[in-house]
């Protein structure tokens, strides 16, 4: 499968090597080349430097005939805006959008989008933990 | 008529400044408190400070009873989200979206914003409907030699009008490829004449291109 990813941060750059071990053509987009060192030695998916809302880098990241996309940049708007790039523009059949905004979320994903929201996540996360916790431990 | 401009920059600022002499009803939300402060004491009560891509501060800015949204911040990414809330969230009738990078104005109208403006596409615009008015323009300039292909309009004194072209003394180094009279293509010969209003097509050495606007349209 041929996958573009934007953002090389911790998500983008981890989500990176584990597609290009998995033997994916990884092609990884970041505005900030120093973030490229993430990726590790072992990487052997491509690396681009530029901004993803730019038709032209996405264009040059092979969006085209890309079949996957992933926005995982820490800008919430950001990875919206080159979501609908990515779906309405260059056609990528799946493309996967991180939204830290709870609100826009949920409004993306009803505009048919796959999102999905580290807030809510990592929340409900913690609050299993606790509940988890409570229930363990004897009633006095 | 309820107006909430988004993104306090020179752009937003004399927008709303405009429209509140205007006397429109004008709500400006910027993220900056030290610019809120600032407006604030310029023109009373129409700034809020707030991220305009957050529902909830589209929310309090009364979105939802905003008949129009206008999103001019630097960031092309934000104006698009901005006005994707207002339009979805809050039912608003019509979103303005300022596009920087001018390729991003398509784009925007296809994710449903209403209105786009693109100062770098209305100056090329501006510069590409004015062309044929100008005395010569520059089609093409050729980078690998001194030579450029250009256009020109005739006018009624140029020396070159109602004879036969091939008893016209041309500057040296051009030579005339196309003649448009009346939106027809004419490729000029010997015997053609040029008339006033015709528009020229021409390759011409840089040195001689002064020589044949000054003969052309003089």
């Amino acid at each position: 499968m041929k996958v573009v990813i934007l953002g090389c941060g911790r998500v983008g750059s981890t989500v990176g090597r584990m597609l290009d071990e998995r033997g994916h053509a990884v092609t990884i987009i970041d505005r900030n080349e120093q973030q490229f060192k993430r990726l590790g030695e072992r990487f052997r998916g491509e690396t681009i430097r530029g901004v993803g809302i730019d038709e032209d880098v996405l264009r040059q990241a092979g969006l085209e005939s890309a079949d996957l996309f992933v926005a995982v940049t820490n800008g919430d708007n950001t990875n919206i805006m080159a979501s609908q790039i990515a779906k309405e523009v260059f056609g990528v059949a799946h493309v996967i959008t991180r939204i830290y905004d709870p609100v826009r979320e949920q409004l993306y994903q009803g505009l048919g989008l796959d999102t999905y929201c580290p807030t809510t996540v990592q929340s409900q996360l913690i609050v299993d933990k606790i509940q988890e916790r409570a229930a363990a431990r004897p009633r006095p | 008529m309820y107006i909430i401009v988004v993104g306090g920059g020179k752009v937003g600022y004399y927008l709303t400044k405009t429209l509140v002499n205007e006397g429109y009803e004008v709500l400006l939300v910027e993220k900056n408190p030290e610019k809120v402060r600032i407006y604030s004491e310029r023109f009373g009560e129409v700034c809020m400070q707030g991220d305009g891509a957050e529902a909830r501060t589209l929310e309090e800015a009364g979105a939802a009873r905003a008949d129009v949204v206008i999103a001019v911040t630097g960031d092309d990414e934000d104006n698009l989200v901005i006005c994707q809330m207002a339009k979805r969230k809050f039912g608003v009738g019509h979103t303005i979206a300022r596009v920087n990078n001018p390729k991003n104005e398509e784009i925007f109208k296809r994710l449903g914003i209403d209105t786009t403006v693109s100062v770098t596409n209305i100056i090329l615009s501006y510069i590409e409907q004015r062309l044929p008015d100008r005395e010569l323009s520059h089609l093409v300039t050729l980078t690998h030699s001194d030579l450029a292909i250009v256009e020109a309009r005739v006018t009624a004194r140029s020396p070159y009008v109602d004879r036969p072209l091939g008893e016209v003394s041309l500057p040296r180094d051009v030579a005339l490829s196309a003649i448009i009279r009346n939106g027809d293509l004419l490729i000029p010969g010997p015997d053609t004449r040029l008339e006033p209003g015709d528009d020229v097509i021409a390759l011409t050495n840089r040195a001689s291109e002064e020589e044949l606007r000054e003969a052309l349209s003089r």
